[in-house]
């Protein structure tokens, strides 16, 4: 009774009580929960602008790394340079920079796909995504030297066997060759769909064609091995054994997003405007 | 005191190892041990919050009250683990995409709380954080000897590196796709209790009932 009675002051007579008195129990739960939420925000504010450089590094390094250029090590922000950021309006088959106000560098469009605002409902949703935003940012490799486009890079997006898959595309000058491909996010299986990954896989991809004569999507992952000496082998990509979900997703998602209610209109339009160049 | 701090660390590596002879955290241990690297993060990250949370429930052990203590429990493992979640986020974000949800679910694994409910409710803060770091290395080794089967035949991999060319990429070594399922832990981990209790016997359970032995002259 001695210490208690010496105790002075609110807080000191609120500490002594008893544990299970409610006074107290009330107390402790408030100024944990303040302390608690004090150390879990400070973390989270002063580490924000490293998680920011992150992500942005990551996709940055993605982008790279689909057109080939990237090194382990690299200064990614200097060579990420000789890239244009453009956002597309996808139905138009425009660049977007006239009728909105947004940053092509920060737009999120898997974001804005769940926004009213942006997001649009798929009709026929063959790449199972659901809603798509009204615009996408497209990455255009240029010469240093002369400012040619290079390569131009699409994000790409479709649902496997348990995920979504998220990637890059890039596309030849001609807009009708592979340069690459890469994903950047998915779950599939490890050892069967998500060979997706593999290396050796992915370099299948390069130098295969799109688009037929009449501008039709005619890219396609098959089921087994392409045979070298068909005539349209150009267009085909064989699939992963073991992972025929995920190999239809990957085809489906191409063809979505290089048709029409994808790049397809913008791609049309790119053509003519490189060619007239 | 310097024995019993001793061992604090050294009994759940074996003797009273957390997942083999409590078989607790087994879901983080099916889900984040198909590369070695993952499962060293992972090891980190829990170690480092049942250390510190066993640390920090034990200092102020004397103020808590029962009625709600294991709430209080929760929010100073949930913060500890928000900011493990954050730290790895801005310092190792590859391992921490790799991850994913499974950092985030270091606040539900039972050797956390169990640790703070049993041990430090109990004892004195340094002792604690012992006892805490103890049984974080106990799940880490289990973790990484899962792992290093699970990548090694699942992948021909260790830490990433080939050690094994496997037969898609060019090499001789088919690799068993089990592996790097979830299941493939619960046999990995499985045989290893098996091991570990016939090395060490005392670890058997008495079984919880026996067949009654009827003999003719029994009225039943």
């Amino acid at each position: 009774m001695t210490e208690t009675t010496q105790k002075t002051g609110f807080l000191g007579r609120l500490m002594a009580l008893p544990n299970d008195d409610p006074r107290k129990t009330i107390f402790i739960a408030v100024l944990l929960c303040l302390m608690c939420s004090v150390l879990v925000s400070t973390a989270a504010v002063a580490l924000k602008s490293q998680q920011t450089v992150n992500k942005k590094n990551d996709i940055r390094k993605n982008i790279l790394a689909v057109t080939g250029l990237y090194e382990p090590g690299m200064d990614i922000d200097a060579a990420f340079e000789r890239f244009d950021v453009q956002l597309v309006n996808l139905d138009a088959g425009q660049y977007a920079d006239t009728d909105v106000d947004l940053d092509p560098a920060t737009f999120d469009q898997y974001k804005a796909a769940a926004t009213p605002e942006y997001g649009v409902n798929i009709d026929d949703d063959i790449a199972g995504i659901g809603n798509r935003a009204k615009y996408a940012p497209i990455y255009l490799l240029r010469d240093p030297d002369t400012n040619a486009v290079q390569q131009v890079i699409l994000p790409v997006s479709g649902y496997g066997l348990w995920s979504t898959m998220y990637g890059f595309l890039s596309l030849e000058a001609d807009l009708n060759t592979i340069a690459g491909l890469r994903f950047y996010q998915h779950a599939e299986t490890p050892g069967l769909g998500g060979e997706i990954d593999n290396p050796r896989w992915r370099a299948k991809w390069e130098g295969k064609k799109l688009y037929d004569d009449n501008g039709n999507v005619e890219l396609r992952v098959v089921r087994g091995f392409v045979d070298e000496n068909a005539s349209n082998a150009e267009y085909k990509i064989d699939g992963l054994s073991g992972a025929t979900l995920t190999s239809r997703g990957v085809s489906n998602m191409m063809v979505y997003w290089l048709g029409e209610q994808g790049f397809g209109p913008f791609l049309h339009n790119l053509r003519t405007e490189l060619e007239s160049n | 005191m310097a024995s019993q701090a001793k061992k604090n660390i050294v009994d759940p590596l074996i003797d009273n190892n957390p997942i083999t002879l409590q078989v607790l955290g087994i879901c983080s241990a099916l889900a984040v041990t198909t590369n070695m690297t993952a499962a060293l993060i992972m090891s980190i990250a829990l170690t480092t919050v049942t250390a510190f949370s066993g640390a920090i429930i034990s200092s102020i052990r004397a103020h808590i009250p029962s009625s709600i203590r294991i709430i209080v429990q929760m929010t100073i493992i949930a913060s500890l683990v928000i900011i493990v979640d954050q730290v790895l986020k801005a310092y190792a974000y590859e391992a921490s995409k790799q991850l994913s949800v499974f950092v985030g679910l270091i606040i539900t694994n039972c050797i956390v709380l169990g640790r703070a409910e049993a041990y430090a409710m109990k004892n004195p803060p340094v002792m604690s954080f012992l006892d805490g770091l103890g049984n974080g290395l106990g799940y880490s080794l289990i973790l990484m000897a899962v792992a290093f089967f699970r990548e090694l035949f699942g992948a021909g991999k260790l830490f990433g590196q080939t050690i094994i060319p496997v037969a898609n990429e060019g090499g001789w070594y088919v690799p068993n796709g089990l592996m790097l399922l979830p299941p493939s832990a619960f046999f990995i981990i499985g045989l290893m209790i098996w091991a570990i209790r016939s090395w060490k016997p005392q670890q058997v359970e008495a079984p919880d009932y026996q067949i009654h032995q009827v003999h003719r002259t029994e009225v039943l």
